[in-house]
Parts: C-alpha cells; sequence; structure tokens
C-alpha cells in the first residue's frame, strides 16, 4: 500500500471531518447525522433516511438502551456526528457514546449551583456543536463549551444569575461563529434575554432582551416597572434562514402567570416569535400570539421553517401550533399573519382578527372563584416538536384535546429569585411534572393526540389517539414514517399519510423528548429518550 | 421569638413532641410559600408527584417535621426535587401548611360510637362484601384501611348516604364485553391506548387488549348502595365514627 492510498483512507474515515457551520447548514445532505436538536436549522424534525418504511418498520427491534443515573425527566434530544452520539444526563452530565452500540466513550459531569431553581425540572434538552466543540447550557444559566473528543471542559461563562432565577434547559443553537441561548425563569420574575457567544471564547457579542426597556419601542406595553421582572423567558431552541440570515426564538409568558394586573398592556415580547438579525441581535420583525396572558400560554414552541406554496404562491413561511391552541402560518421574511385556526377546543378567545390578533372571550380571566378555561394550563400543545413533512406535506402536532384548567387568581408578591405566579391553575390532568396519574380520566376530561394538519387551511387531517396526554416529540422520516409516544410508556410508529398504528414498543416509562435518526454503516436507528433511559431501534438484521 | 421558632428548637430533640404547634399565621405564610414555589409539581393538593400525598402526610423519604425541613432546604439529588433558598423558619411554614392540609383531611370522629361502628359495618351493612380493611373484606371497592387519614366525616357520610355524589377517579368501575361474549364488570385499574387492566368481582386481576373488546365503557353510577333510610341516623354516626378511626398500619 503506497502512502497516497493511506493517506486517502485517512481523508475518508479514520481522521474524523470538523462539524463547519457549512455542514450544520446542509445537515439534509448528511441524513447519517443529526447535528442539531431538531435535525436542521429549519427545525422541521424531518429524516431523510428512507430505510425504515411503513411496510418494514414492523421489523424493528431494539439495538441498544443507556440507562440514565438520574431519576428526572429524560428530555434531550442527541446529536449524531459520524458514528458518535452525544446527549445530556439530567441535570448537566454530557456523554458521548457510540451510537451505533451505546458503549459509553467519556462523561462530563457538571453540578449546578445549589442557586439553580428551573421551574419545572432540572432538565436539559440537549447540546449544540460546532467544529470538535459541544456546547451546553445548565440550569444555573451557565453555556460551556467542551471538546467532544474527551469531555473536557474549554471555557464556561455565566449568562445570567441563577439566584435571580435565571435558568437554561433547551439546546444552544449554532449560527456561524456564534452559540445562541436563552434564559428561562419566567415563574420568577426575571427580564428574559436571548444571546450569542463567541463559540471561540465564550465572549458575549449580542444581547436581544425579550422585554424592551426605557425609551426603545414595546416598552410602552408594560406599566411601572413591572418590565423589569415580567418574564418573558427562553427555554426551546430557535431556527434560522441563511438566506434571510433571520433567527427565530418563541418567547415565554409574561410574569406574573396568572394575574395581568401588575402589568397592564400587552407585555411584549411575551408570548411572541421574534425574528432577530443573526449576526447582530437586531429585531427585524415580531409577531405576539397572546396578548396581554393570564394562561401561562408560553410561545416558546419551536419555529418550523417551510418554503411551500401558500396560497397559490412560492412563500416562506413558518408553522406555529400554539400553547394557546390556535395554529398559525407567518410570513417569515416579513412576519404577516397568513392564517390561524384552533386545533384543539378554545374558549379564552372567540378568534382571531385578520392582523391575527386574538379577540378575548368575555370573562374569560382567572379570579378567585376560579375560570374554567380551554386549552388548560399546559396548553393544546407545548415544547414538544412538532414535525413537518416535506413529502406528506403535513404539519404534526403533540396536542392535548379537550383539555381544560380551572384558574384560580391570586395576590402576586415580587421578590427577586422566588416564585412570582399570582395564582394558580387545577386540572384533572398533570402538569409539567407529569406524575400526576391520568390513569382513569374519561375521554371527555382531555386526551393525548398526535393530530396531522394541513398547513394550507389548517384543518385536520387525521388524529392518533392516546388515552393518557402526551409529552412526545414528533419524527418524520422521508419515507413518511411518524415517531413519537407519550405518557403511556409506548415509543410507535405511524403511518405518516393515514396515522395508522405501525409498530410500538413498550419503553416502560414516558416518553418525554423528541424521536431523532441517524445511520452508520448503512443501518439506520431511531432513538428516543424515555422514562430515565435513551433507546435505539434498527430493522433486525 | 415565634411558637414555631421554639418548636424547631425542640426538633431537634424530640421531634414528635414539635409537631402540631403551629400558629395560624404560620400556616397562612406557609401556604403562600406553597403556592409560590411547590405547587407546579406537586399540585394545588400536593398529589400530583407519584407516591406522595403531601396533603395526607404520605412521604416518599420523610416522616418528622424535621426531614421535611430538611428536604425542602437540600433538595433530593438526582430527583426533580431542588434545594429552596428558605430559611429554616420558612420551611418549616411550609411543613406547618402541609400538616394543616392533611389535619383538616381528617377532621373530627363524630358523635358516633366506632365500636358499634365496626359491628354494623362487618354485619349488617354488609360493607366488607365490597371493602376492605386491614386485610378482611373484598379487594373490589376502596380499601378503608386508612381512610380515616384520607377523607372527612362530611365526606365520609355523604359516601354512605350518595355513593353517587362524588366517585373519584381511582375508584370507577368500568364494563367491559370480550369478543366472545363474556361480560365482565370491575375497577378499572390502569388503561392505555391498546389495553385495559381490572380487578373483576372474583378479584381477579386481568388485562385485555382493546382489540379483544367489543365493548368498553364508564359504569357511571357507583356500584355502592345507598344506605339512607336502611340505617338510622345514629347508625350513620356509628359507622363513620369507625370509619374514622382507621388510620392504616402503624408505621415501624
Amino acid at each position: 500500500m503506497t502512502a497516497r492510498v493511506l493517506l486517502l483512507v485517512l481523508a475518508a474515515g479514520v481522521l474524523p471531518a470538523q462539524v463547519t457551520f457549512n455542514r450544520i447548514l446542509n445537515a439534509n445532505q448528511e441524513p447519517q447525522n443529526w447535528l442539531t436538536y431538531s435535525g436542521t436549522v429549519l427545525s422541521q424534525r424531518h429524516s431523510m433516511l428512507t430505510q425504515i418504511t411503513p411496510d418494514n418498520v414492523k421489523n424493528l427491534e431494539l439495538q441498544w438502551a443507556f440507562q440514565a443515573r438520574s431519576l428526572e425527566k429524560f428530555e434531550a434530544t442527541p446529536l449524531v456526528v459520524d458514528g458518535i452520539m452525544y446527549t445530556v444526563q439530567a441535570p448537566n452530565d454530557v456523554i458521548a457514546l457510540e451510537a451505533a452500540t451505546g458503549r459509553v466513550f467519556w462523561t462530563y459531569s457538571y453540578t449546578p449551583s445549589t442557586d439553580a431553581r428551573p421551574c419545572c425540572g432540572r432538565v436539559n434538552r440537549g447540546v449544540a456543536v460546532l467544529g470538535d466543540r459541544l456546547y451546553m447550557a445548565t440550569i444555573d444559566a451557565h453555556l460551556i463549551a467542551l471538546d467532544a473528543k474527551n469531555g473536557r471542559p474549554i471555557w464556561n461563562v455565566q449568562v445570567a444569575k441563577a439566584a435571580a432565577g435565571y435558568a437554561m434547559t433547551h439546546a444552544p443553537l449554532v449560527i456561524k461563529d456564534k452559540v445562541i441561548v436563552g434564559t428561562a425563569g419566567g415563574e420568577y420574575g426575571i427580564r428574559g434575554f436571548i444571546a450569542a457567544y463567541d463559540a471561540r471564547t465564550g465572549k458575549e457579542l449580542w444581547r436581544f432582551y425579550t422585554i424592551p426597556g426605557p425609551g426603545e419601542p414595546g416598552h410602552e406595553t408594560w406599566s411601572g416597572d413591572s418590565w423589569m421582572h415580567g418574564g418573558a423567558s427562553v427555554w426551546m431552541t430557535g431556527s434560522y434562514d441563511s438566506d434571510l440570515n433571520l433567527t427565530y426564538w418563541g418567547i415565554g409568558n409574561p410574569g406574573p402567570d396568572w394575574n395581568g394586573d401588575p402589568r397592564p398592556g400587552d407585555n411584549l415580547y411575551s408570548n411572541s416569535v421574534v425574528a432577530l438579525d443573526a449576526d447582530t441581535g437586531k429585531l427585524k420583525w415580531y409577531f405576539q400570539f397572546s396578548p396581554h396572558d393570564e394562561f401561562d400560554y408560553d410561545s416558546v414552541q419551536v419555529p418550523v421553517l417551510v418554503d411551500m406554496t401558500f396560497q397559490g404562491r412560492p412563500r416562506k413561511v413558518m408553522l406555529w401550533a400554539n400553547r394557546n391552541g390556535y395554529f398559525y402560518v407567518l410570513d417569515r421574511t416579513s412576519g404577516q399573519f397568513l392564517l390561524g385556526k384552533p386545533f384543539v377546543k378554545v374558549t379564552w378567545a372567540t378568534g382571531l382578527d385578520e392582523r391575527g390578533r386574538p379577540m378575548r372571550a368575555p370573562k374569560m380571566v382567572p379570579n378567585a372563584e376560579g375560570t374554567l378555561i380551554f386549552p388548560g394550563n399546559q396548553g393544546g400543545t407545548n415544547w414538544y416538536s412538532p414535525s413537518y413533512s416535506p413529502h406528506t406535506g403535513l404539519f404534526y402536532i403533540p396536542s392535548w384535546v379537550n383539555y381544560s384548567s380551572t384558574y384560580f387568581k391570586l395576590k402576586p408578591e415580587f421578590s427577586e429569585g422566588q416564585r412570582y405566579g399570582g395564582g394558580m391553575p387545577k386540572s384533572t390532568i398533570g402538569g409539567m411534572g407529569g406524575g400526576r396519574r391520568t390513569l382513569n380520566t374519561k375521554e371527555e376530561e382531555g386526551y393525548g393526540a398526535v393530530r396531522a394538519l394541513d398547513p394550507q387551511s389548517g384543518d385536520l387531517k387525521w388524529e392518533f389517539k392516546m388515552v393518557d396526554v402526551t409529552d412526545a416529540g414528533i419524527l418524520t422520516t422521508a419515507s413518511d414514517v411518524l415517531f413519537s409516544g407519550g405518557r403511556e410508556g409506548y415509543f410507535f410508529a405511524l403511518d405518516a399519510r393515514n396515522g395508522t398504528l405501525l409498530w410500538k414498543a413498550r419503553v416502560g416509562g414516558p416518553v418525554a423528548s423528541g424521536p431523532m435518526s441517524y445511520s452508520i454503516n448503512g443501518q439506520q436507528y431511531v432513538a428516543v429518550s424515555a422514562g430515565n433511559s435513551l433507546f435505539s431501534f434498527a430493522l433486525r438484521q | 421569638m415565634s411558637d414555631l421558632r421554639f418548636c424547631i428548637l425542640l426538633l431537634a430533640a424530640s421531634p414528635l413532641l414539635a409537631q402540631q404547634h403551629y400558629s395560624a399565621a404560620d400556616i397562612e405564610n406557609g401556604s403562600r410559600l406553597y403556592r409560590a414555589n411547590c405547587f407546579i409539581c406537586h399540585g394545588p393538593d400536593g398529589n400530583y408527584v407519584t407516591g406522595v400525598d403531601l396533603g395526607h402526610n404520605k412521604f416518599r423519604r420523610a416522616s418528622t417535621d424535621a426531614d421535611l425541613i430538611h428536604i425542602i432546604l437540600t433538595g433530593i439529588p438526582g430527583t426533580a426535587m431542588p434545594p429552596h433558598k428558605f430559611s429554616e423558619y420558612q420551611a418549616a411554614t411550609v411543613v406547618a401548611y402541609l400538616r394543616s392540609m392533611a389535619a383538616s383531611a381528617q377532621s373530627t370522629a363524630g358523635s358516633g360510637d366506632p365500636t358499634r361502628g365496626k359491628a354494623l359495618f362487618d354485619g349488617k351493612g354488609g360493607c366488607t362484601g365490597c371493602h376492605r380493611i386491614l386485610g378482611n373484606g373484598s379487594r373490589l371497592g376502596p380499601d378503608l384501611s386508612e381512610i380515616g387519614s384520607l377523607r372527612r366525616a362530611a365526606d365520609l357520610e355523604i359516601s354512605i348516604l350518595d355513593p353517587n355524589e362524588e366517585i373519584l377517579p381511582e375508584n370507577r368501575f368500568v364494563r367491559v364485553v370480550t369478543k366472545d361474549g363474556a361480560e365482565l364488570t370491575g375497577r378499572l385499574l390502569n388503561e392505555d391506548m391498546l389495553s385495559v387492566q381490572i380487578l373483576d368481582a372474583k378479584e381477579r386481576l386481568l388485562s385485555f387488549s382493546r382489540s379483544d373488546l367489543r365493548e368498553f365503557s364508564f359504569v357511571d353510577r357507583s356500584p355502592m348502595p345507598s344506605y339512607r333510610g336502611k340505617l338510622s341516623s345514629q347508625e350513620v354516626s356509628d359507622l363513620v365514627s369507625y370509619l374514622i378511626s382507621l388510620k392504616g398500619v402503624d408505621k415501624p
């Protein structure tokens, strides 16, 4: 063998290529890998792999499982880079595994400060990759860069003060040479923001406050000093359109959550999507789904970007099933409202006006006696990743159908780092914790479903019903297989065209994560975190 | 120094002695902290986390007030329970509130005679045909071994006189008809999109695939008969007094 052949071999397989941003931008061209939280920066959670089909999916079998040393919810979607999988064991341990076998290469164990107080679980939803580095946002609001080869920390910066109620739970988003994150803490009276860090050094490059300060447009939608602790958190990964150089992020609820009295006005940019210039963080446009919210309808859902012919002409759109019960189509170049329609039962609003603003239903507000409102506090959907399949043209939503809460209003008292809620929603179905049995809940009391919508009209095309509700994301593939799960503890495959159940596995604990797919040596795998473990399936050989 | 602080000092020496001495203000303060910090995970009534029922003194890892204060302050590593930046006093007010929830769930024993109540339960009332207490009786209806810790006297009286007034979701009965025509009624234990688990009238644990069932429906009315007109008001009081006295098995 000549030296030249040896070099070629090295280039092809032995020396792993760096994950350049160009690779991330074109992640669909290497579907054997899963390079961002939602698969690509367009966030369709759609795999181009086609080995698993509606005909053979019944032959899926477990290849390996990884049991986390954590009793927390396992919400992470792993990344796969050239045969290596990276995931996060709650709260903040990064783990590198061999994606074909589940064997662990290394573990980076991070102990968050005892100041950390994420509202709804000490969880993490995954890492980001760029070059030969991984990036993790922690529950004590630090951003950490790791060496992907050995898990050694390279830099660690404090993004915000955990003692003041700031936390981070989502996977960062890499754009060019920047790592972008936002801060959770909407139940603690924080002032939310999105910030970009130099991937090389950890230096903060820009910051966008999700609540405008004095003198900035939108500041007038708050009164007094309510803007200083109005929440508007960020806790799910955004998306990116490279043609427009815009990054899109969903913003959480205003605080206090269930009592709007201290904050008269629309409370921008709470419960909005913001479009920011990726280089500068400057606001290009925004669209507010739920002005002056009192129902905890965070609009943190993953923005799903689609190029499609819409209402007769090619358009860059954004598909959005909101926690408030409405499905929206927006033009993502301008933020123009194109379509809005309830995808579950809604009683807090009577409809949307021509600009997409909700028309509030009279008397539908939290009060001392309690007001029954649909959808309930966890929403028609929540943070669970939806999916869009360019192959079927359908948009798939993890849905809570016929679900309501009775909203009680209480007096809010602000104190830094303490809960700032101002109310208490009650429901027969458990909340974020998910621990409460929904066992024996009748269908009319609410149920979980995968709902498939036609984005052209918002019409329901099909529904796959569960008994219990679901916190599981959805993955679709180019071969028309849809993967999801729910609190019942099934991980299942549906026919993406019609919702027929094709295969299921009993994973023994609730699926509270988004599934993903990858391949190694021509073998397609589907992986999902459920209960306290991570499972990887492939076709029987 | 408030009474409560004094209690905390006592806790170290004799935790049991210190319980129950909470003032209304302590409970009110604890209630505020609970609503602000605890209810998203634990729920308004303290029962959202599996195996934990804060409103009924049911904890996984604690029994004394000192245990509870420790857990509130330090959290439980590896679980969703975080440490809290409370003062020890604040943590104690949360415990005061939890204990008050449990106490109000119990209430007073009423005016009846529990001994006569037990005789009614085991005899004329025919209660053991469906209910079980500390190992005696049927498993079909709710086990009442610790009902005195879980329900108030007024609720129990309503359940005896008007069983349909409130049927807790965990006590719902279902009727299933299998494809081969067998009809069964039982207590629903679990269900999902593909299967149903019940305890039938013969106390069998049965699991059905939904695809093997021709019918599945909830039984809307309680299988329990009303005792209105069948028991005198004194007998109802006796029965309630007996039930209220049932606090489960003493923990070692």
